[in-house]
């Protein structure tokens, strides 16, 4: 799980450097962490040997966060819905939809193996960044 | 922050001031296991106090779900007191703030258990 926290660090930084306000950075920041969980949990199943890596980018109109793990891929398609009736107390089964809630695109993309996020969240006037930034950087599973 | 969890008793009520954050590996098995342990002493009357929770991620929501699954399995009952702006709004979000009786004031969710 560290990596899931340096996930999470990185992108409290992505927004702070923007200008985001708490608000909004909590939103994102979870979206991240929720993201970089799935990728070693479900994705990568904990296993040592596969590694979630992780992209951080500002382009001045939208931060755009990519996760990328090593699993055996998802299908979003078939992901219960969590506000349904019949899911609405199961312990399971919030994270894809507090991403898609949270953030205002969010893409997958089927790696071979694995699966990669793509989540974007627009930058509204109040939250121009300072500068542009990019950072790439790989993490271990462990 | 990891979860510290401090129990106290008041009217019958048992109530768990839980401070950090409820997520993932920290947090979510200790409220787990403050949960069970209480159902297995029969507790019946549960209210967390959530005022000092500043975080709290899809597997922390699921710990509350699953404590209030099981508090009603087990004819108790589990309410949430002083939720933060954040973790209210995570609630909203998932339609869980239907599901559990909420409350701002602790002598009113301590009343609310009669």
């Amino acid at each position: 799980m560290d990596s899931v926290a340096e996930i999470e660090a990185a992108a409290e930084k992505l927004t702070q450097a923007a200008g985001m306000d708490e608000d909004e950075s909590f939103r994102v920041v979870m979206a991240v962490r929720e993201a970089a969980v799935n990728a070693v949990l479900h994705g990568n199943s904990y296993d040592p040997n596969k590694q979630v890596s992780a992209s951080f980018e500002n382009n001045g109109k939208s931060l755009i966060i990519t996760i990328a793990d090593q699993g055996e891929g998802l299908d979003p398609e078939t992901i219960p819905d969590p506000l349904a009736p019949e899911n609405l107390l199961r312990g399971t089964g919030r994270g894809i939809f507090l991403i898609r809630s949270f953030l205002d695109e969010v893409h997958f993309r089927q790696l071979h193996p694995g699966t990669e996020l793509t989540l974007i969240k627009h930058l509204t006037p109040a939250a121009t960044p300072d500068d542009v930034t990019q950072n790439d950087k790989d993490l271990d599973t462990n | 922050m990891a979860l510290t969890i401090a129990t106290r008793q008041i009217d019958g009520v048992t109530i768990l001031d839980l401070s950090g954050r409820i997520t993932l590996g920290e947090g979510s098995v200790q409220l787990r296991d403050a949960i069970r342990d209480l159902i297995g002493k029969g507790v019946k009357n549960i209210l967390l106090s959530l005022g000092e929770v500043n975080y709290i991620d899809s597997s922390g929501l699921g710990e509350l779900v699953s404590a209030f699954t099981t508090a009603k399995n087990q004819n108790a009952d589990v309410k949430l007191l002083n939720l933060t702006k954040k973790v209210k709004d995570v609630l909203q979000v998932t339609k869980l703030y239907t599901v559990f009786d909420i409350y701002d004031d602790e002598a009113h969710a301590i009343v609310a258990f009669k």
